[in-house]
């Protein structure tokens, strides 16, 4: 992975530096809390319903063992031993001081991490999907491309302030799961019909209250361009995106305000100006950059292992467990492993410092020390071998790590919602824990199959319930919480928003309602479809007759 | 004390801005929320308010670029001896600014006012005039102007920042230090970092 040289580090370390400062001028009185507010943003604090919050980043959710350990220690010591992995692959810990602050960022600026610019009206994390790099369908490993936007964008002066958050994704591979529909800019590697390579420019897509997913705005660009056609988007997006209303502010308001037509005629007069100057990109810096992200010097090694292959033939809970959380690799011998941090019954996305340790000791002892965070909010090592597996398993099991649900309703994604958010009008973990433990019958829980749960506290969608197969989303009723339910949403490069079946559910509802949904799909369901296909297929109607139907018994006995 | 800091030093503004009397400003609200920002493009002053701008009869004066466009002929022997700049905020537009005049660095001096510190079109207004448009003199921010906006003010072609009257300059002056090599090329440096340095 990257390594930081003295010119990344100073960078880093003066960041802390400026920050101690400016919490010791708003401790001491110098700054208001408006003044204050979006310099801490742009640090990853967040002030939060108990305490602040502190939002650490994990560019295009890449770790190393060392780093993950430093988060368990920073977890341990600063806050209450445990931490949270976003659907953004950012670490958030719930519970630490203000005070202390900046000693964590300066813990973590020793194991080359930060949290610049994870919050604020500015350029967020840089993400991609979690097997870049070892992906069977790659096209191009994404990293060295999005580390080289991750330095043009840290302390981007003309884009310091912009009208609201903006958020660049990345996808390398020919199946999207960096869902680049759903951010500001979507930048998709593709090749043309001359067989090169060139990027499908999207913009203007994003979920939050008002879901969008984002139009082409450039066909063909080549690499080469991509910071300064980002520039392009990004100034006139600065320059005349909203910013009299926080609610109207993203770019998505203003592309569909102008058209996607004009709004490219803009950029490309934009464009014109900046193309082929200083920040295109050099064939040095690419090679520069891409020498952090090659191959790991794997072993060659047979497609097949004896020992793998008894052992799923022996052992039913390892076979369900391979089923679901090894993937495709693009080296034979080697697979991707999914940790799942849903285990049923507690927060998705929490791990504790304790497990961080393991998952470092994991990754060191059978993935080359490096490992990844993933949307869906679990943990991958991407690099085992298959001889290895077992053991890994072991240990993970050992540690809750193994819960063969990755990719199944129970692997629902989910934000911190009411229990910790201020923003939130519904608690999200407790529906999410309700459901898993509704659903606790592994067997039942395969045989459903692929199956896409979000929950969301509010209409900021930091849950992506827009785009869940089954989206849950709280809703206030006369100061109570209620759940509203999508179906039909969906992920990837057929991205789809999801389709509300009706009026809302009370919080005990939902395991039930949710069982209702499955209850239909089972019945239609051809051999092939995955519960969203059988959406597609059929549309809601059925859904909403029988999730009602149920709601009418009930009130008529 | 003076609060104006110019290539880096504290320094007396021989200018005087020249600010359009009170309009009524109209509170606007949305959601029952009070407005903050204006649009881009918004018109804000209106006709009365511009023919009754004071204009001191001698020295260097900033003026209005709505009060340029509409008293040209009595202004334009002013910005003939060098003693006329103007200022916009952040929600005009740049481009009547420079249609205003017949060569931009003309103007010995230009000058943005940012209302909310949070506005960030400040940054591009910057990079425009010295990028697009080849703006060479002073060119000065103003307003909601405190020092964590420092940094990138000068990345973007600002050299002159007038801090708002209850901060210090001198702090305000430190924090241009804050960060010794910049990644991206910007107006300052105009090469990114993999340009300048074998790294
Ligand atoms: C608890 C503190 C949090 C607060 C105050 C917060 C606040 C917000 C707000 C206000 C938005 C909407 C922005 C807009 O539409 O312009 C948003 C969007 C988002 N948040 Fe959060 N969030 C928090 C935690 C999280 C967490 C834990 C995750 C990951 C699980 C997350 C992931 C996201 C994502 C992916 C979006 C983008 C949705 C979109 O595309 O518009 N946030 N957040
Ligand atoms: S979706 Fe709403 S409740 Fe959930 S974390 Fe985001 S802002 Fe908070």
């Amino acid at each position: 992975m990257y390594k930081y040289d003295e010119i990344d580090q100073a960078i880093v370390d003066q960041r802390v530096d400026q920050y101690r400062d400016q919490v010791r001028r708003f401790l001491a009185g110098e700054l208001s809390d408006e003044e204050f507010r979006p310099l801490r943003l742009q640090n990853g604090l967040y002030i939060q319903r108990h305490a602040p919050m502190l939002r650490i980043a994990v560019p295009y959710g890449t770790l190393s063992s060392r780093q993950l350990h430093k988060l368990g220690d920073i977890a341990q010591r600063y806050d209450r031993g445990y931490g949270h992995f976003s659907t953004r692959t950012n670490m958030q810990l719930n519970w630490p001081k203000l005070e202390d602050t900046p000693d964590i960022l300066a813990e973590l600026a020793t194991v080359q991490m930060h949290a610049i610019q994870t919050s604020g009206n500015c350029i967020r994390n840089i993400t991609t999907d979690q097997f870049a790099g070892v992906a069977p369908d790659e096209i191009i490993d994404p990293r060295a491309v999005a580390e080289i936007i991750r330095q043009w964008s840290t302390f981007h002066p003309e884009f310091a302030l912009l009208p609201r958050k903006f958020k660049i994704a990345v996808s390398g591979t020919r199946q999207d799961r960096a869902i680049v529909q759903a951010h500001d800019i979507g930048l998709e590697f593709y090749y043309d019909e001359q067989q090169k390579m060139a990027i499908k420019v999207w913009v203007g897509g994003g979920l939050g209250r008002t879901p969008i997913l984002g139009s082409v705005i450039c066909e063909h660009l080549e690499w080469q361009h991509i910071l300064t056609y980002c520039e392009a988007v990004i100034r006139v997006y600065n320059l005349h995106g909203r910013r009299d209303n926080s609610f109207k502010a993203r770019i998505k308001i203003l592309v569909k305000a102008l058209g996607i037509d004009e709004f490219r005629r803009q950029v490309d007069e934009e464009w014109q100006h900046l193309k082929d100057g200083p920040n295109t990109i050099t064939e040095a810096e690419l090679a520069r950059v891409s020498q952090y992200f090659t191959a790991m010097p794997y072993e060659n090694l047979p497609a097949h292992d004896a020992g793998y292959d008894s052992a799923i033939a022996s052992n039913p809970a390892f076979a369900a467990w391979t089923k679901r959380s090894v993937h495709a690799h693009k080296q034979p011998g080697y697979r991707a492993v999914t940790l799942s941090l849903k285990p049923h019954g507690k927060a998705p996305g929490d791990i504790t410092s304790e497990q961080m340790h393991v998952v470092a000791g994991l990754a060191e002892k059978y993935s080359f020390g490096e490992l990844r965070v993933s949307h869906e909010q679990n943990v991958i090592l991407t690099d085992v071998k298959l001889s290895d597996l077992y053991s890994v398993w072991e240990i993970a099991r050992a540690n809750g790590l193994a819960t063969p649900n990755i990719g199944l309703l129970t692997d629902i994604i989910c934000c911190p919602g009411g229990d910790f958010c201020s923003l939130a009008n519904a608690k999200s973990i407790p529906i999410a824990e309700a459901i898993q433990m509704q659903f606790d019958n592994l067997d039942y829980l395969h045989d459903i199959g692929e199956l896409e749960l979000n929950i969301s506290g509010c209409m900021n969608a930091c849950g992506h319930h827009h785009i869940g197969h089954i989206g849950i989303l709280g809703v206030d009723k006369d100061g109570s919480e209620w759940y509203q339910v999508t179906i039909g949403g969906k992920q990837g490069n057929d991205a789809s928003l999801g389709t509300v079946i009706g009026r809302a559910f009370a919080a005990e509802e939902m395991p039930g309602v949710v069982q209702r949904l499955i209850e239909v799909y089972l019945r239609e369901r051809t051999d092939e479809e995955r519960f969203i296909d059988t959406v597609r297929r059929i549309g809601i109607t059925p859904f909403k007759e029988h999730v009602y139907a149920r709601q009418e018994d009930a009130t008529h006995v | 004390m003076s609060n104006l800091i110019h290539n880096n030093a504290i320094v007396n503004d021989e200018w005087t801005t020249v600010t359009l009397p009170a309009g009524e400003e109209v509170v606007r609200k949305q959601a029952g929320k009070v407005v903050m920002f204006k649009l881009t493009g918004e018109q804000t002053c209106t006709p009365e308010q511009i023919a009754a701008t004071v204009i001191p009869e001698n020295g260097k004066i900033i003026v209005p670029l709505s009060v340029w466009l509409a008293r040209k002929a009595e202004l334009a022997p002013r910005l003939a001896k060098g003693e006329l700049g103007i200022w916009l905020a952040t929600h005009e537009v740049l481009e009547s600014l420079i249609d205003a005049v017949d060569d931009i660095n003309q103007l010995p001096i230009i000058a943005v006012f940012v209302e909310r510190f949070a506005d960030g079109r400040i940054f591009s207004i910057g990079t425009l005039l010295r990028t697009r448009y080849g703006y060479k003199n002073e060119l000065r921010a103003f307003g909601d102007v405190l020092r964590d906006q420092l940094f990138f003010l000068k990345r973007c072609g600002y050299d002159s920042y007038l801090i708002r009257a209850d901060r210090s300059a001198e702090e305000a002056l430190a924090s241009l230090q804050d960060f010794s090599q910049p990644y991206q090329g910007a107006v300052d440096e105009t090469q990114p970092v993999w340009r300048r340095v074998q790294r």
